[in-house]
């Protein structure tokens, strides 16, 4: 290595060291602890104590955490492939110039920009049974008007609906951005072969934004498995456990309970989860996505 | 352009922008809702039907709210204060360490920014707890501190940057280099400069995910005087919680600050995220 290239393994150290630091402190050191905690049983006053593998065997057994990863689950599955389908159809329909546009994309972006607690609130006081305004349009349709919130059968259902709405503008962002990649001749070469438009969609459209949907739906489900805020402001995890959800069931196990050791265990488990979703869609991607040679 | 040339003229537009001015409304009308919600009596609220407008507009919830017995001016100050310093503190750290792993030679690179994009998928649920327990021993609980510091480091915010800088030309460094220009200038004052756009995405994206953010100052404040405004609004909400005017009054003014940075920085807000993994 000359000279030169020892100054710039210096300097690159140094750019780096304010980052690495506080990387290493804040994120690297806690992986490694969040490792050991979650084999020990820990209070936060007295000496955490080795127990091996306890906290993973003792919730595996436990059927309330089984009730919550499966929770989990229905929140993740219901909550993202209808944002991701809104969210195309969304981008198809404003995939083009005309006035307004940009009002439009505005308007169904804004619900992203909202912190989630304020939203969930404004969902909670239109989920309201008898002066909530949905249940009000719900009347005037002669439709059966539900508890939302309050109703076992309902409660998810009614996050479920909140957390598409707060989620679809930014699906529709990122395909807006993957159908601006696709090039116009491939519509026209399809136009002279007497392709329609569900044609040219079908066999255009989604295997090109392919790559998208797999850029999106690996954001959505990391964040879908992570729900929290609007189950803390919208039901605390009720009603009779219906909305409790994976973080919602640490937050509780660490900080309400001081498990720190099982809490720990059950972050893990969630790690896992996400883990084991993001390989499989890499393992998988060959089957559907479609990457251009370009 | 050329493949949508049906739609754009006659009844077919004419459709689109009423399928397209309904489905705005659906997304808006929460929002819309709780603005003119809060401006009614509690009486307006509990109307059957319910009316859209209030009688009077009650400007007076939001002075209620303001001058109550939970300090919400505090809590628009805190969150202020944590989203700009949790702001500046990614901004620099990250573009520091992109310009590292995006322009500098040195061993270990590649191995040791895979470790950096490695923790993206490790979710924060996991360190939260050494993290608090790390917090509490540095005596940072109820501090600004314990809401800055720790979210200041982001693997997320390096990678944008990176994915960034890697995009922009050479020539004007290699001829500073051979000009003799320090490394630190090179960064100062030719890559910085250049990426503007990048650090305007990174710093709103940030700074609005700071002010949104629930979980970690949930479980690191106590102190009432040192609660964010999204802590702010779930106490409110369980002092309040029938009285629905304030509720929905005191939900405004907490997302008034994001709204506005929405509605004049739009285009980086979008841009944000163009530039995450598209490119990538």
């Amino acid at each position: 290595m000359g000279k030169l290239g020892k100054r710039e393994t210096l300097w690159a150290w140094i750019f780096l060291l304010p980052n690495l630091i506080g990387f290493l402190v804040f994120v690297g050191i806690p992986i490694v602890a969040a490792l050991a905690l979650s084999l020990c049983r820990w209070d936060l006053m007295t000496p955490p104590k080795f127990i091996g593998f306890g906290n993973f065997l003792r919730l595996l057994q436990e059927s309330l955490f089984r009730r919550v990863v499966w929770n989990t689950f229905i929140f993740t599955v219901g909550t993202v492939v209808p944002s991701l389908v809104a969210g195309l159809g969304l981008a198809m329909l404003l995939n083009r110039r005309f006035r307004g546009t940009h009002v439009y994309r505005a308007c169904f972006y804004l619900p992203q920009i909202l912190p989630m607690v304020a939203a969930g609130l404004i969902f909670q006081f239109l989920y309201m049974s008898d002066f909530g305004f949905i249940n009000f349009v719900l009347s005037k349709l002669r439709l059966p008007q539900p508890n939302w919130l309050n109703d076992v059968s309902t409660a998810m259902l009614a996050i479920i609906i909140m957390s598409i709405w707060k989620s679809t503008g930014f699906n529709m962002v990122v395909y807006l951005a993957g159908l601006n990649g696709i090039p116009d001749t491939l519509y026209e070469a399809a136009q002279i072969d007497g392709a329609g438009a569900w044609q040219a969609f079908r066999f255009i459209t989604l295997p090109l934004l392919s790559p998208t949907t797999f850029f999106a739906l690996a954001i959505s489900l990391i964040g879908s498995f992570q729900v929290f805020d609007q189950i803390y402001v919208m039901t605390r995890g009720g009603p009779a456990d219906a909305t409790r959800t994976l973080v919602y069931y640490i937050y509780e196990t660490g900080f309400q309970y001081f498990r720190m050791g099982k809490a720990a265990a059950a972050a893990w488990i969630l790690f896992l989860i996400v883990f084991v979703a993001t390989i499989l869609q890499f393992r998988y991607q060959g089957a559907w996505v479609h990457y251009e040679q370009v | 352009m050329s493949r949508y040339r049906n739609y754009r003229k006659g009844a077919g537009a004419f459709i689109l922008h009423i399928l397209l001015m309904l489905l705005a409304a659906i997304f808006v009308f929460p929002v819309f809702w709780a603005f003119v919600s809060s401006l009614k009596t509690l009486g307006e609220i509990f109307i059957y039907p319910p009316k859209i407008f209030p009688e009077d507009p009650h400007w007076e919830n939001y002075k209620t709210v303001l001058t109550g017995s939970i300090p919400f001016p505090r809590f628009m100050l805190n969150s202020l204060i944590v989203a700009l310093g949790r702001t500046a503190g990614v901004v620099i750290t990250s573009a520091l360490a992109a310009y590292a792993f995006a322009r500098l030679r040195f061993r270990g690179r590649e191995g040791l920014f895979l470790i950096y994009v490695g923790t993206l998928v490790i979710p924060f649920q996991v360190t939260m707890i050494p993290v608090f327990v790390i917090v509490r021993n540095l005596h940072w609980v109820d501090t600004y501190l314990a809401l800055i510091v720790p979210g200041m480091f982001s693997a997320f915010g390096t990678f944008l940057l990176r994915q960034f800088f890697l995009t922009l030309p050479r020539d004007l460094e290699e001829a500073a280099i051979i000009d003799g220009c320090s490394f630190f200038r090179i960064f100062w004052q030719i890559i910085l400069p250049l990426s503007k756009p990048a650090l305007a995405s990174l710093s709103i994206f940030t700074f609005v995910g700071t002010w949104n953010e629930f979980l970690w100052p949930l479980i690191i404040i106590n102190e009432t005087k040192m609660k964010t405004v999204t802590l702010g609004l779930s106490i409110f909400q369980g002092l309040y919680f029938t009285e629905w005017h304030l509720v929905m009054a005191a939900t405004i003014i907490a997302i008034s600050v994001p709204l506005l940075l929405y509605v004049f920085l739009q285009k980086y807000f979008v841009k944000g995220i163009a530039l995450t993994g598209l490119k990538a």
